[in-house]
């Protein structure tokens, strides 16, 4: 059997602008993805806007555009599952529930953030939902994520690990490595490429021989699916599969999400003159707009109207507005933080 | 009291951990094969199973990333490198992500990962199989580095380190493996508060030294009484965060100081510890130039002849110490 490398019409921008099936699927949960998309979509749109405007000034990486991947992938996990994002995390932090104002005072450097102003936007934390940190070093959290799952398998009580990485991660040696440790010993961990077909500014074409990473969890014998990322109800439905098979212990499993960021690889700017064919492409995957073809397909089978869409806009967007203004009011951190956290419990010091 | 040898504490280590503690587990090359580790754990694959006893791929990243992600999710995973050199593969996850992680979430959660790296060199091995790069982890806040030079040390401290709640890297010497001496019950120490010792007293010249460093002083102590001097010897056991009280104190008494160390000279343990030590006590009590006793800045040599040249021993300690008299 030959390697199948390329993504063909997933990757195509021309491609995949109608409204996602929704047949089948529960509309209380339909509700609940179209809202945490236009939550994640708002949040960061307002971090965007504060990174513009000079308020918040650590690197920030929206993913605006990608919205679905999270908020697909978090619809099958619980609390006890252990979750590890990278650079791009904001929204797998919000769609595992991971409170708005403390990633809002994170991003501002306050003493009230997700992790008490120490980390930024990169680095983020909600244990309380599963998710157990976020890193820019790109793979850096892939192999401990598969710890997690050996942990999880044997703690035996059916938690799964998750661990976020992009297209660029691939080409980085901790994921074969990781894929290859986790294969061999059918650990319970899902690897979730979003293959965003950029790494920074470079195209994948121009990092890599093919486009489709899910290849590479093939080759360790991984169960793989490649999706439309911009489709949560593809999303959700195919992770609700491989999270069954990971919790029965049936070995680790990847889901490639196939998506397009709208903005730079950091901070607010579209960035449509950096890059292979990103002025022309962008243009054709707003298109592919992952909230307006849920909300499309929601409205064709009556389970959703313009008046109701916008009352939900409007009511997020207070939410959002709300949030960060309690959030600018909150102290930042003490002086001692500097050095009471180098160790745990500030011992040591 | 009775007599052990180091290499057979650090596995009385391991079984007292497995023993006493189900968090524990061990992760790394050659655990199943009785030479990759010396006398350091013969047979605990066989006394504890594969499940705790894991011998791995020839993965250093993966499987320290792993264990530094088992450490967070409440196990006391111990990783182990059989060369510091391989060790090299697993930076990232030692110096990125496990050293950095209670500070960078807020102090919300905490990788308590044991690395064992173990130094293995000398008989012609060369540049890739030899180094001892103990300093370069001693310069990163977050990560503790341990570095015991007797047989009580090696097993104490391999138990408080895997029982800290911070990550830690514990450095042991085949050097020493066959170094035989008394030692007492297994003590539960807390790393945070265990700091340099008094390993030998003396009046005229303080020696400090760390690991295999510390049996040198020792041997060069013992040598340097022939000519009526006598030295106190310093270990220093935990190098990070270094704890410079015990070394100062000495050498405001000694009024002079030799630091031996087994890794480089350039911004490496010795010049810290002079610098430290130097910073506390002031050029006034000090009655000659410190000096220290280290590698050459070169890579190891293969060649038996050159290994001679390159390697501190008790003689080029000895001449060292003499120097400042």
């Amino acid at each position: 059997m030959s390697v199948q490398m390329h993504l063909g019409v997933l990757a195509d921008p021309s491609r995949g602008s109608e409204p996602v099936d929704i047949r089948g699927e529960d509309p209380g949960a339909l509700r609940a993805y179209l809202r945490k998309m236009v939550l994640i979509r708002r949040a960061e749109e307002i971090i965007g806007d504060r990174v513009a405007s000079g308020e918040v000034r650590t690197p920030c990486h929206l993913a605006i555009g990608q919205e679905a991947i999270a908020v697909g992938v978090s619809a099958s996990l619980r609390p006890t599952d252990r979750v590890f994002g990278a650079h791009r995390s904001h929204s797998h932090y919000l769609a595992l529930g991971g409170d708005l104002e403390a990633l809002f005072a994170e991003v501002l450097g306050r003493d009230s953030g997700c992790s008490r102003g120490m980390g930024g936007s990169m680095h983020l934390y909600a244990g309380h939902v599963g998710f157990l940190g976020s890193v820019p070093i790109v793979a850096g959290t892939v192999p401990l994520a598969v710890g997690a799952a050996l942990a999880a398998r044997k703690d035996g009580r059916g938690d799964i690990a998750v661990a976020y990485f992009g297209d660029g991660a691939a080409e980085e040696g901790a994921v074969h490595e990781s894929f290859n440790l986790a294969a061999l010993w059918k650990l319970p961990v899902l690897f979730v490429c979003e293959n965003n077909l950029f790494s920074s500014h470079l195209h994948i074409s121009l990092r890599q021989p093919g486009d489709r990473v899910a290849r590479f969890a093939e080759a360790h014998g991984m169960e793989a699916r490649t999706v439309d990322g911009n489709d949560v109800v593809a999303v959700a439905r195919t992770v609700r599969e491989l999270v069954g098979r990971l919790r029965r212990g049936e070995g680790p499993a990847m889901i490639e999400a196939v998506t397009y960021r709208w903005r730079g690889h950091v901070g607010p700017r579209e960035d449509d003159d950096v890059g292979v064919n990103r002025s022309r492409d962008l243009v054709l995957w707003r298109r592919r707009d992952p909230v307006r073809r849920l909300a499309d397909a929601m409205a064709s089978a009556r389970l959703l109207d313009e008046e109701s869409f916008a009352e939900l806009q409007t009511q997020v967007a207070e939410e959002v507005r709300d949030a960060w203004a309690r959030a600018e009011k909150a102290p930042w951190p003490p002086r001692e933080a500097l050095l009471s956290r180098v160790y745990w419990h500030g011992r040591g010091q | 009291m009775r007599r052990l040898r180091y290499g057979e504490a650090i596995r009385e280590a391991f079984m007292y951990l497995l023993d006493h503690d189900p968090k524990v587990f061990v992760i790394g090359q050659g655990l199943w094969s009785p030479w990759y580790v010396g006398s350091s754990m013969t047979d605990l694959d066989k006394l504890y199973g594969p499940e705790r006893i894991m011998d791995s791929p020839v993965s250093e990243l993966a499987c320290t990333g792993a264990a530094v992600g088992a450490a967070l999710c409440g196990y006391r995973p111990i990783v182990v490198h059989p060369r510091m050199d391989f060790l090299l593969y697993a930076m990232d996850s030692i110096v990125n992500q496990a050293a950095k992680w209670a500070h960078m979430l807020g102090g919300q959660a905490h990788p308590a990962v044991t690395v064992r790296s173990i130094i293995n060199r000398g008989g012609e091995q060369g540049a890739q199989h030899s180094q001892a790069l103990h300093a370069w982890f001693a310069h990163v806040p977050g990560l503790r580095v341990v570095m015991p030079a007797t047989p009580e040390d090696a097993r104490d401290l391999l138990i408080a380190a895997v029982w800290c709640d911070d990550p830690v890297l514990y450095v042991d010497d085949r050097w020493l493996y066959e170094l035989e001496e008394d030692v007492g019950d297994v003590t539960v120490r807390s790393l945070a508060e265990e700091s340099p010792k008094v390993r030998r007293h003396g009046t005229d010249v303080t020696l400090v030294g760390a690991g295999y460093s510390t049996r040198l002083c020792m041997e060069a102590a013992k040598q340097l009484t022939l000519d009526g001097i006598e030295a106190e010897v310093v270990d220093l056991r935990v190098l990070n965060p270094l704890s410079i009280e015990v070394p100062a104190e000495s050498v405001a008494r000694t009024g002079r100081l030799c630091v031996v160390d087994g890794g480089w000279r350039t911004c490496g343990l010795a010049g810290e510890v002079m610098a430290s030590v130097l910073e506390r006590t002031g050029p006034r009590v000090m009655r000659a130039a410190p000096k220290r006793v280290t590698l050459p800045d070169a890579p190891a040599p293969t060649s038996r002849v050159l290994e001679e040249a390159y390697y501190p021993n008790v003689d080029t300690v000895v001449r060292a110490v003499k120097e400042l008299f």
